[in-house]
């Protein structure tokens, strides 16, 4: 009897063993590992520290996502036997495999940063876990006035967008409390302007600028300072907060790490078109667990299982994988008010202007502010439930198009032999 | 690629500056590119230097400052203080081997 294990049953391994499972034959076992017995809809946590989402929202029970003709072992993992394809559990069972799909993700890390998990829940704060989310909750809802700082630690994190979505929000709810003029926000990051790219930094610098927001450019954390409120830096700068809400180093679980075949951070080395191991043809990972140049975020991970399921079809009978992935997704992001933005991009094309998807009609605009945006990330969430998570189609085309997409100008000047250009930093 | 001449010899670089093709980097360069940005090459530099180039040689990718610090052994702290602000750009830059990659 052929089997395949499925680690993490979060966004990405639902969405694989709810889609294998029908394609693949009753002679085959599907056994998927988790410690969890909760699934997290994890793009609803930005929501809840401002009370616009409940708890109920954003949380149900796993064995209601998963399909029943799937065995769910409650576990953690220790490590993975690569040779021997074994999966050792940390309970001391273990489960042989003839497939290994590697999905646990990406965790946040405030211990990894001197000083942050000593103050976190005290003036420090987090909302990538569900936990941290709520803490924040109660921690904004007694804030009066004084210094908010968003940061981020280090890329790549799960959600890339999410931070500055946080600084949008922040805003907006100051405003309705009518507290926004004693609130000061920054925006800390260690990128060189307000995003990855340039066509989007501009444009989320430019939203920051007019919302009021500080922006805090090329910032690498070396300390937080709880008791005394500040940031500081390699470099030596220091940002003083009253309230900071970071984002801590992201990392692949620490069994990659003690499996022997992880990166820096514990993420899996895949290649980047069918998500196939660099060290087993019989191992793949997908999701944030990867390795791969995309965003860390569920959008991505939807768009890679569409090609996933069928390239793993035609491996496992011995046929070349075809469906290749080319970085594609998009995601809507929250900017107060009402409004939201949305980007499309892929491993090539940088979020660009324009619309989406159909050229010249849209409906939906790129980069900008729109209330149709925001109605199309509320919507998300039945999406995500309803059609994602159950394996079900959703009718938007899985590679990216410049249908409707403005070029990035082109302004890469051709270099005279006689003056080379030399990087600003 | 376009092409530029550094140290008398021709490189091919992209339309920031950097090199293309690790193979064509020699020290002659590397103290010329460091010189392009206000950087006095000393020992502990090399070393560093050192380390990117054979890291690149065996991984294909530019080592980050988290893997120089805990592959490499040099702590963020003193890249920062030999590469000021940005490190893991301006290391890459001096050491002809292709920028971090960034995501979105």
């Amino acid at each position: 009897m052929p089997s395949l294990v499925v680690l993490g049953a979060g966004t990405a391994g639902t969405m694989v063993v709810n889609k294998l499972r029908p394609k693949l034959g009753p002679e085959w076992s599907i056994t998927v590992v988790d410690p969890s017995e909760l699934h997290h809809y994890q793009p609803g946590y930005l929501f809840l520290p401002f009370g616009t989402y409940q708890p109920k929202d954003v949380v149900k029970p796993m064995t209601h996502v998963l399909r029943k003709d799937v065995d769910l072992v409650r576990a953690s993992v220790d490590r993975v036997d690569v040779d021997a394809r074994t999966v050792h559990l940390t309970d001391g069972r273990t489960l042989d495999y003839d497939y290994l799909v590697i999905a646990t993700g990406t965790t946040p890390r405030p211990d990894q940063t001197p000083g942050m998990a000593e103050a976190m829940g005290k003036n420090v704060h987090e909302y990538y876990t569900y936990d941290g989310a709520m803490a924040l909750r109660r921690a904004l809802d007694g804030f009066t006035g004084g210094r908010l700082v968003v940061h981020i630690t280090e890329m790549p994190i799960k959600c890339p967008v999410a931070p500055l979505e946080f600084a949008f929000l922040a805003d907006s709810y100051f405003s309705e409390r009518g507290i926004r003029d004693k609130v000061e926000i920054s925006y800390v990051t260690p990128l060189p302007g307000a995003f990855t790219k340039p066509v989007s930094a501009r444009a989320f610098g430019d939203a920051l600028a007019h919302k009021g927001v500080q922006l805090e450019p090329d910032f690498v954390v070396e300390h937080v300072d709880g008791e005394e409120g500040l940031l500081v830096s390699y470099d030596e700068r220091e940002i003083p907060f009253d309230l900071l809400v970071t984002i801590p180093l992201n990392m692949g679980a620490d069994f990659v790490g003690r499996s022997g075949f992880g990166d820096d951070l514990n993420y899996v080395p895949v290649d980047k078109q069918t998500l196939l191991s660099d060290f087993s043809d019989r191992v793949f990972a997908v999701g944030d667990a990867t390795n791969i140049p995309a965003s860390k975020a569920g959008a991505v991970a939807h768009f890679a299982v569409d090609g996933f399921v069928p390239n793993f079809l035609a491996h496992i009978q011995g046929r070349p994988m075809t469906h290749l992935f080319d970085g594609h997704a998009n995601c809507f992001i929250e900017s107060g008010h009402g409004k939201a933005l949305l980007i499309d991009f892929n491993y090539d094309t940088e979020p660009l202007t324009g619309v989406y998807p159909y050229a010249k009609v849209g409906p939906l605009s790129l980069l900008k502010e729109t209330r149709l945006n925001h109605l199309g990330k509320l919507a998300f969430r039945y999406i995500y439930w309803h059609i994602l998570m159950p394996g079900r189609h959703l009718p938007v085309p899985i590679r990216m198009s410049m249908a409707g997409k403005v070029p990035a100008a082109d302004v890469e000047a051709e270099p005279h032999d006689d003056a080379p250009p030399i990087p600003t930093f | 690629m376009p092409t530029t001449t550094i140290n008398g010899k021709e490189v091919h670089i992209d339309a920031e500056g950097f090199m293309t093709e690790p193979s064509e980097w020699d020290e002659g360069i590397a103290n010329v590119l460091a010189g392009n940005i206000g950087i006095e090459l000393t020992e502990a530099h090399w070393r560093l230097l050192k380390f990117l180039r054979e890291d690149f040689a065996q991984q294909g990718e530019t080592a980050t400052t988290r893997r120089v610090q805990t592959v490499g052994g040099v702590p963020t702290k003193e890249q920062f203080a030999l590469f000021p602000k940005k490190p893991a750009k301006k290391m890459a830059y001096i050491a002809g081997l292709p920028k971090p990659k960034g995501c979105v």
